[in-house]
């Protein structure tokens, strides 16, 4: 590559701000004509964000953007178009009740009569150019998430994109999937296309990229020819310092069997299988852990043992440690579960959809759990006020006061209120899914602690995690899963994320 | 029921059917944009005052035999306000961002006011009692084709309507095709389906509401124009039209937002309207009852599409919520 | 397409407001009003030639002109009050009822019929509760019927409520062919005329005064409920999210069925209301679009049930002066939709305003 050649993207100083939260600041940043540019930076650190300023969905509130060396101004993504820039968003922008002709075509302003027919052979044609595999006429609806994808790239390809926008492609893949995709991209990249890959994992970066570009907090740290670096290198770039993870972990005692799952089997809306055949014990006194790549089952699971998820078979057996009971709780509603007096707290994924309502304030986010006690028609909002103002202060929660929406604080403090209430209960089970996703260093640790603290006072914790290094840190046993199936049961102290890694992108068995 | 009363039913049915027609045209036009129009029931009741008051200044002053100009004007005038209208609603919603609930609320308040405004007050002028007269235009409006009376049963019971009932089947049947086949069509759906993934796909969906919720209005306005100037030949009289808005919004749904459908479902629903009158010895009681049928076949229809969950029957999916990029 | 013409940047970008202080959101409903206000007078005075300031006149004489006025304007204002704190529950949890015409008039289709049939037979302290509880239970079936089948099956609940007006004016239609009095006037003309049997209590020998302590009454128990109690807290879980409300173990369903059946139950008592302690007679038109209106106004008072009683007040007060300018100077009585259609226009326009900002090009510029 000739650096004589005018960029076909460069930024220039980019900041973007919503509301008082930074997503991106000054940010220079340039892609070469026919490479592959991979975006490597931690969850939130602005990878989506910078882009969708070159795709036309938001605007810089500061900084230019040339494109072919000229300023360019992208207000929507038609402009974004015209300059022959196409985005694949992580969700994907397509219409469920069309075909994926009709998506592909959607919005061209062409000339001539509108002849499906003509555009499905251009379709073809992009399709055996670059080696993907589609059916046009099948609606969207109908579709699995790796066809979707391939739709959404075609998309950007029929309208003569140049430069393509990948937004964590991998992260709804299977291995196989990913090796296509890899296929394809290289396959545009001989066409002369530049791509831009966003993504966090490290692998992908050094299999696929001809360059790195690092960002930290919405800033942009550096770029490296990948040829050059090594994951370490990336790892220190992208947190800013090397990590050694300085997690305390104690020794598991009084161990007892506190969850055990049997043979579990769920589908989901769609009818595909998400989780097959999941067998465990949780125990008390340990941190249990699961890894797997995003979307194996992970939420389901939770949601299932949570009495969220229709279950098709299999059992969830909780042992009561007060009464010394049994209880199934294998399509038990919520309340039931309740009733049955099982103490089992939930951290899920979706912190301000489903763990708290962002429109109410700390207390009556706190008062989700509490509401119920009593046999009072009205409500009391005394005893939530305490809890809400002990964990903004034990828990160094930022905010003006208890009485602010949690809709306005920011992510780390959203988290610490809501994992403040779940343990408010002393729980004897704690799931938790992603819990320090988007946080910073230090609010994580401080959600570590309160782990460790619930695991030596006895709970039973159960931990879905993305980073290895911290469930290897962390956790005494994990569990990784594969595509909804357990691929193994490994001691975390006797582990190595290599042997994790193979685990969590082993496909075993039969598709579903 | 012989063969000459049935015919006479099915034509009457159809009469009774076009202006729903032009209403539940012009809804499904904007809902397929993902406007909700509430306001359908007051823009029919202006587009068949304005069409009035266009007539009557036409027939005052300007030259009363001349039939083009006594169809021309008033059509234009019913046109313009009822686009006007949609645009105040379009503005409303799309633009200011407002709840399409309590936009199209106002907005059918609004329409019937000011129709029953205009209307009274003409009348008063007029010192025609609670009615405007306006036989003239009226008679020029309801000219059929003239071969219609001679093909007997057949030209009687379907080529005996004025021009504007024909012209409800084309643009019904013109719209469905659009939505079908053409490049403007798959956008306007896409429109009210996704408006995110449409904008991302470099639609520009504010025009396409717009367009879409303005266009769709003046259609549905030629309904109050069908209903003064044909139907009931040239008189109008304050709140006449009745809950025909109601009921074109009615068969939107019963005909799962196609336009072609809407044909049939305009007659059958003009049927229900009027069968009670064509059942021997019927007490008023039980026409009251026929009357309900059609919105409880639209119950019906609606519970069902939600029940079997088929994907293609449902509303657009954005139906009712105004769309802002920057959305996070 | 090769070469790009350049997209130059626009004057005027929108986002979306963090928080607005009070005093400024009150100020700019205050200039919508007004808005709305000057452009409705300048329609009068165009269509009329009449002096702007008579018309005011006419306006506040119409409300406040004499005692029989004033008891109007605020009866009118608790009835329309009563349907808007009707509707509030279900409108706080996302539900969008929009068949509040209907369930009032199923609501005075009992009253009148409990006033009807039991009116000569019963003890007047016995029929009365009787009508309470026959209206009330009107109307809670009326609402729950959609709510059903939203909880179970999704069904877009705005229509089908819709739909259920026309099927309520028309039960209503049907039977007033059986009470129509005198026969073939098809209207029930006042019922229980001579006996007054079913008719609320004049308290002072203030006719409307009973409906005005209800409504007040109501005002307060809404606030509450909707604030203080474990109901209301649910209900706005299940409105702001759904997903929530499962995840902490609300029985949606449960809470969209209850919540309908009350709101549904509130419309039934404004139509005993009116019957039984404004016009003593049932028609299709009885609930006369209040159950439209009314849905503006819990809106408009952003759902909170004090703030109602200001915003019902306002859209009566508009109604009636209107409706007075148009008598006092011989127009048609439709002028009042007119002119409260151009002031709600306003108001509903300038919410905008509320929850968007206008960010200008050269002030950002300075800015940066």
């Amino acid at each position: 590559m000739e650096k004589t050649t005018v960029p076909a993207i460069e930024l220039h100083g980019i900041c973007k701000y919503f509301g008082k939260i930074v997503a991106n600041k000054n940010v220079n940043l340039t892609v070469e004509k026919g490479e592959i540019l991979s975006i490597l930076g931690e969850n939130g650190s602005g990878k989506t964000t910078l882009m969708n300023m070159i795709a036309g969905i938001y605007q810089p509130d500061d900084g230019i953007i040339f494109i072919d060396g000229k300023e360019a101004f992208i207000h929507s993504p038609k402009d974004a178009f015209d300059y022959k820039i196409g985005m694949i968003h992580q969700h994907f922008k397509l219409i469920d009740v069309f075909s994926a002709a009709e998506n592909i075509v959607l919005g061209i302003k062409a000339k001539g009569k509108y002849d499906l027919k003509a555009e499905k052979v251009k379709i073809r044609e992009i399709c055996e150019k670059y080696g993907f595999i589609i059916d046009p006429d099948k609606k969207i609806y109908e579709m699995s998430v790796s066809e979707k994808q391939t739709v959404e790239i075609v998309k950007v390809l029929y309208r003569g994109a140049d430069i393509l926008i990948l937004d964590e492609p991998t992260a709804v893949l299977t291995p196989q999937e990913t090796v296509k995709l890899f296929t394809v991209m290289r396959a545009m990249k001989e066409d002369g296309k530049s791509i831009v890959i966003i993504t966090h994992k490290l692998n992908e970066v050094m299999e696929i990229s001809d360059r790195v570009a690092v960002l930290r907090k919405g800033e942009s740290v550096g770029s490296v020819l990948t040829k050059d670096t090594n994951p370490e290198e990336l790892t220190a770039l992208m947190v800013g310092k090397k990590v050694e993870l300085n997690i305390e972990r104690a020794e598991p005692k009084d161990c007892e069997d506190r969850l055990i799952i049997r043979d579990l089997n769920c589908r989901n809306r769609e009818g595909s299988k998400v989780i097959s055949n999941v067998t465990f014990t949780a125990r008390s006194g340990e941190i249990f852990g699961i890894a797997g790549i995003a979307g194996s089952g992970q939420r389901e699971l939770l949601e299932s043992i949570a009495g969220l998820q229709k279950l098709e078979s299999g059992e969830i057996l909780y042992n009561d440690p007060n009464s010394g009971k049994q209880e199934n709780l294998r399509n038990k509603t919520p309340m039931q579960i309740r009733h049955l007096g099982v103490r089992l707290s939930f951290v899920p994924e979706d912190r301000l959809g489903m763990g708290l309502v962002g429109n109410m304030d700390i207390i009556d986010n706190v008062m989700l759990r509490s509401y119920r006690k009593g046999h009072s028609a009205f409500l009391r909002r005394k005893e939530p006020k305490t809890l809400a103002e002990k964990i903004i202060h034990d828990l160094e929660v930022v905010t003006p006061d208890a009485k602010t929406p949690v809709r306005r604080l920011s992510g780390g403090n959203v988290q610490k209120v809501l994992v403040g209430r779940e343990i408010a209960s002393a729980p004897k089970v704690l799931m938790v899914a992603y819990p320090v996703r988007g946080l910073d260093i230090n609010s994580s640790y401080t959600i570590y602690n309160l782990l460790n603290e619930q695991k030596e006072s006895g709970a039973s914790i159960i931990f879905v995690g993305e980073d290895l290094d911290v469930l290897i840190a962390l956790c005494d046993r994990i569990m990784v899963i594969c595509g909804g199936k357990v691929t193994g049961i490994v001691d975390a102290r006797n582990t190595t994320k290599e042997e994790i890694g193979l685990l969590m992108t082993q496909t075993g068995g039969e598709e579903q | 029921m012989d063969i000459a009363k049935f015919a006479s039913f099915i034509t009457q049915a159809i009469i009774i059917g076009i202006p729903l027609l032009y209403g539940a045209t012009g809804e499904m036009i904007t809902e397929k944009s993902g406007n909700l129009n509430l306001g359908i029931p007051g823009i029919m009741y202006v587009g068949g005052i304005s069409g009035v008051l266009g007539g009557y200044f036409w027939e005052t002053y300007g030259d009363k035999t001349n039939g083009f100009m006594c169809i021309l004007i008033p059509m234009i005038c019913s046109l313009v306000a009822s686009a006007a209208m949609a645009f105040i609603y379009s503005f409303l919603t799309i633009t200011l961002r407002a709840n399409q609930n309590v936009t199209g609320l106002v907005l059918t308040t609004f329409g019937m006011g000011l129709g029953s405004f205009i209307g009274g007050s003409l009348s008063t002028i007029l010192d025609s009692g609670a009615t405007v007269s306006l036989n003239a235009t009226g008679a020029f409006f309801k000219t059929t084709l003239p071969f219609a009376s001679k093909l007997g049963l057949f030209g009687k019971t379907f080529l005996s309507f004025g021009f504007l009932a024909y012209l409800a089947i084309i643009i019904a049947i013109v719209s469905a095709f659009i939505l079908r086949k053409t490049r403007v069509g798959l956008n306007l759906k896409a429109v009210g389906e996704n408006p995110a993934t449409a904008d991302a796909a470099g639609i520009n969906v504010t025009r396409y509401k717009y367009a879409a919720t303005c266009i769709g209005g003046a259609i549905a306005g030629l309904g109050g124009l069908y209903y003064v100037m044909d139907f009931i030949g040239g008189t109008w009289s304050n709140g006449g039209f009745g809950d025909r808005g109601w009921l074109a919004i009615a068969i939107v749904i019963f005909c799962l937002w196609k336009p072609d459908l809407g044909i049939l479902g305009s007659v059958l629903f003009g049927g229900l309207y009027i069968v009670y009158m064509y059942i021997d010895d019927l007490p008023r009681a039980s026409q009251e009852i026929f009357k309900m049928l059609p919105y409880l076949v639209t119950i019906l229809v609606l519970i069902l599409i939600s029940v079997r969950k088929k994907r293609e029957n449902q509303p657009p999916a954005s139906l009712g919520v105004s769309y802002f990029r920057e959305e996070r | 397409m090769s070469h790009v013409a350049p997209h130059s940047e626009p004057l005027v970008r929108l986002s979306k407001r963090d928080v607005m202080p009070a005093w400024q959101g009150i100020l700019v409903r205050i200039i919508g009003v007004l808005l709305g206000v000057a452009l409705s007078s300048l329609f009068i005075v165009l269509v009329t030639d009449l002096n702007p300031a008579e018309v005011f006149t006419s306006l506040f004489d119409g409300c406040f002109g004499s005692p029989r006025r004033i008891w109007n304007l605020f009866q009118n204002t608790a009835i329309l009050l009563c349907i808007a704190l009707a509707v509030t529950p279900a409108y706080k949890m996302k539900f969008w009822n929009i068949g509040a015409e209907g369930q009032v008039l199923m609501g005075a289709a009992a009253t009148a019929a409990c006033m009807i049939y039991f009116g000569n037979g019963i003890n007047q302290w016995l029929l009365i509760p009787i009508m309470v509880i026959s209206s009330l239970f009107a109307g809670m079936v009326w609402g729950m019927i959609p709510a059903f089948f939203k909880a179970h099956f999704n069904t877009n609940e705005t229509l089908f409520t819709l739909m259920m007006n026309y099927v309520a004016t028309q039960i209503v239609a049907f039977l007033i062919t059986y009470w129509e009095n005198p026969k073939g006037s098809n209207s029930v003309g006042v019922i229980n005329a001579s006996t007054k049997a079913g008719w609320l209590p004049y308290l002072f020998d203030k006719q409307y005064l009973i409906n005005i302590i209800i409504v007040v009454a109501l005002t307060a128990v809404m606030y509450v409920y909707l604030k203080y109690s474990k109901h209301g807290y649910e209900i706005s879980v299940v409105g702001e999210s759904e997903n929530t409300a499962r995840y902490i173990g609300i029985n949606v369903k449960k809470v969209i069925l209850r919540t309908m059946a009350l709101s549904g139950a509130l419309c039934g008592l404004a139509g005993l209301l009116l019957v039984s302690g404004t016009t003593h007679t049932i028609s299709t038109n009885t609930a006369g679009g209040r159950g439209f209106t009314a849905i503006l106004v819990s809106w408009l008072a952003k759902f909170n049930p004090a703030v109602m009683m200001l915003t019902s007040f306002l859209i009566v007060f508009f109604e009636r002066g209107a409706a007075q300018i148009a008598t006092n100077f011989r127009m048609n009585e439709s002028l009042a939709d007119i002119i409260t259609g151009i002031i709600l226009f306003f108001i509903i326009g300038s919410e905008f305003f509320l929850n968007y900002k206008l960010n200008f090009r050269h002030k950002h510029k300075e800015e940066a």
